[in-house]
């Protein structure tokens, strides 16, 4: 260990410039959404897309936003955060006890729900779509939330990060210590586990969130009317506005809205990442 | 228990197929066509009244779906916007497959009518005898709705192919109004040559517009008989497009511009595009979409390859009533309402393009002046080009299939330069194993 020296690494000049690049090609769509949401529909027609151009009417779109359609954006917001707030917080919540339960208790069938779980991780959503769609049209399910939501509660990855999460994280003495003490298994999970777990449970928030927020290709299928869309699809239907005969494009609505679906998800990184990251260095040194 | 159930389903399947050959024999050989009805249950159960649902994402079907609920106010309509063309049929063909779900009534593009008639998932409307409407249809709108002998929709729309031009350009550059295909070239290389940010038009690989565009010069690559297919995207007349269009391909006379994207409406308004050839639908879009082209377009009748008036259609659409529906009746009620009765009007003045005879020869709407195209009577043209489509086209039964994998086989031709003929070849070969693993028997050539 001693001949490890604590040096500053090298600048290389090669990999910033790779880094700058790549810096460029994340930020150039999202200014160039920036700055076209901040057009009408007309001035979108007529100026280059890197530029600002026409009047400024950032205000005068999210008002447009918000009221097109009898305000059915505003709709298809709280639809998306129903789907996430139960879809997204049950898988969490379910995620964590069944990770917890895998990494910490010994029970026959363990190793075969571990290759389930493996398993379940490989298979893609867009391919289980199909079926889902038609084990739901049998239960009656198709075109309501719960479509929706009862898919969203499952998460084969997010219970594989707690459960090898909660095998490193949480020391076996720990609970030996408290059942000594007289606790039971549930108020263990409750008062030690949960939160030795917050980093994990942080993360897998965190991905599910994002995987429902921008879940598309479900509801596409799964719902055929508006009123239960969520904010993807229903983005999608206004951009479909402007295909073909009788087309009736509201570019500027469709930027605007894209700019305001964004808003809560990069809140929700800023606020959830210092979790993440003290997540993501557990283990890197030794206790 | 499910053992019998599919071999009642396989009992009802060969009774079915046995019923349709007696039918298709009886038919060819001088005895009465197919099953024709009165129109009877139709007036009855509009009587009766009820509520039917329906999905489409016409511009137009909110005030139509308004004005026929105010001329029965006993029959309710769920009009549902349940997506544009493909997310429609995905859905219609999911809830198809579940058995139900799907609406009474729905909108289905001409070149996806096919796949879902053959599939009996529609009601053939000749039970309920709309089949004597068919005098007061356009020929090649009427030839679209039809399969076999069963009709399942009535034509809302029509599209006859047409040209459009930005005739401030043209003029500008001393370009006329090409007749011929080899005018068009030679004007696509006059253009670009004067002014390279200009193009005669833009193309990025457009299935429709390619099939469209075969149509006209006299290609028939499919055929359908029942579940027997040929393809051949290789005949006389797809041959005959592709050694034209390649010239504007490989010469780069091609704006790279996306269709429908926000960059072609602009490139349509500042006369980065100059021209286009497309569906009549398309002036309601320019008047709408194009507010920067308005006085400078106008229209012309679609070149040809030897100057003789000939055109085709793009795109379209019809109603089609759904076998799932629990009130067929009144769900064709609706359906004759809106293409054969008070719906036409509001889709007319909506933008839209009609296919009933008696409207697209009505005065009124064919010596409108379009204030758009410079008081120009874009309708005298438009009208004219339905009655030169070419007859006897057949879409694949899996056309949406087709189309979605057009840019991966024949899109390729776009961008590398290889040429037309070895991407469609290459998108031949697609269709034929689709159809094959899809229980059809397709061969090409």
């Amino acid at each position: 260990m001693a001949t490890l020296s604590v040096t500053r690494p090298k600048k290389s000049r090669t990999l910033t410039a790779v880094m700058a690049l790549y810096l460029l090609y994340t930020l150039v769509p999202l200014m160039w959404l920036v700055i076209n949401a901040t057009k009408t529909q007309a001035s979108l027609f007529s100026t280059s897309g890197l530029s600002f151009g026409g009047p400024f009417a950032l205000f005068d779109n999210i008002a447009q936003t918000f009221t097109y359609n009898n305000g059915i954006f505003f709709r298809w917001l709280g639809n998306t955060l129903l789907y996430v707030v139960v879809g997204a917080g049950g898988a969490t919540i379910l995620a964590t006890a069944a990770g917890y339960g895998l990494a910490k208790y010994r029970f026959p069938g363990r190793r075969a729900v571990f290759a389930v779980v493996l398993g379940a991780v490989a298979v893609p959503a867009t391919a289980l779509a199909v079926p889902t769609f038609l084990m739901f049209s049998k239960l009656g399910l198709t075109n309501t939330p719960l479509a929706i939501i009862i898919p969203s509660l499952i998460s084969p990855f997010g219970l594989y990060l707690i459960w090898v999460y909660a095998a490193d994280a949480i020391p076996d003495e720990l609970l030996e210590a408290a059942r000594i003490d007289g606790a039971g298994e549930f108020r263990i999970f409750l008062t030690v586990t949960l939160r030795q777990l917050v980093p994990g449970i942080v993360t897998v928030a965190l991905f599910t969130v994002v995987q429902t927020w921008n879940n598309y290709f479900l509801p596409l299928i799964m719902l055929s009317e508006p009123k239960w869309y969520p904010l993807t699809v229903g983005l999608n239907q206004w951009s479909a506005q402007a295909n073909g005969a009788g087309a009736q494009p509201i570019f500027n609505l469709v930027l605007t809205g894209s700019l305001l679906t964004i808003i809560p998800l990069v809140l929700a990184f800023l606020l959830m990442q210092r979790f993440w990251q003290s997540g993501l260095s557990a283990g890197s040194v030794k206790q | 228990m499910s053992r019998i159930r599919s071999r009642a389903k396989a009992f009802a399947a060969v009774a079915l197929a046995a019923a349709l050959a007696a039918g298709c024999s009886s038919g060819s050989s001088s005895g009465p066509a197919a099953a024709t009805g009165t129109q009877d249950s139709v007036d009855a159960a509009l009587k009766a009244g009820g509520e039917i649902t329906y999905w489409s994402w016409t511009p137009s079907a909110k005030d139509q779906v308004a004005a026929f609920e105010k001329e029965y106010p006993n029959v309710k309509v769920n009009y549902v916007n349940a997506g544009t063309n493909k997310d429609e049929y995905t859905k219609l063909q999911n809830a198809i497959k579940a058995g139900s779900g799907a609406p009474d009534v729905a909108q289905i593009e001409y070149y996806a009518l096919p796949q879902f008639a053959l599939t009996d998932s529609l009601a053939d409307l000749n039970q309920f005898g709309f089949g004597s409407f068919e005098k007061d249809y356009s020929a090649s709108t009427w030839a679209q709705v039809k399969n076999g002998n069963g009709i399942y929709g009535l034509p809302q729309d029509s599209g006859p192919m047409a040209l459009f031009y930005n005739k401030e350009v043209f003029d500008k550059n001393a370009i006329a109004v090409p007749k011929t295909w080899d005018e068009y070239i030679a004007a696509a290389k006059k253009l670009h040559a004067a002014d390279p940010t200009k193009y005669i038009t833009s193309d990025t690989g457009d299935p429709g517009f390619v099939l469209s565009m075969i149509w006209q010069a006299g290609g028939r690559p499919f055929a359908v008989d029942g579940r027997n297919v040929k393809v051949n995207l290789a005949d006389a007349g797809t041959k005959k497009w592709t050694a034209m269009w390649d010239q504007l391909i490989q010469g780069k006379q091609l704006a790279p511009v996306k269709e429908w994207s926000d960059d072609w409406f602009r490139a349509l308004g500042d006369g980065t595009i100059s021209s286009l050839v497309t569906g009549a639908w398309m002036p309601g879009n320019f008047i709408s979409s194009v507010p920067g082209g308005a006085g400078k377009w106008a229209v012309a009748p679609m070149p040809t390859y030897d100057g003789k008036p000939v055109t085709s259609e793009n795109g379209g659409s019809t109603q089609s009533v759904l076998k799932q529906s629990k009130n067929p009746a009144l769900a064709a009620a609706f359906v004759r309402w809106l293409n054969h009765g008070g719906g036409v009007q509001p889709f007319i003045k909506s933008g839209g393009f009609p296919s009933t005879t008696a409207d697209l020869g009505a005065p009124a709407f064919v010596d409108q002046a379009v204030p758009y195209f410079g008081g120009q009577k874009v309708n005298e043209v438009l009208t004219q080009a339905s009655k030169d489509v070419a007859p006897g086209w057949t879409y694949l039964p899996y056309q949406t299939y087709a189309n979605s994998v057009f840019s991966d086989t024949a899109g390729k031709a776009y961008l590398n330069g290889t040429g037309l003929d070895a991407g469609l070849a290459a998108w031949q070969q697609a269709i034929v194993d689709y159809g094959n693993q899809q229980g059809f028997t397709v061969s090409a050539g």
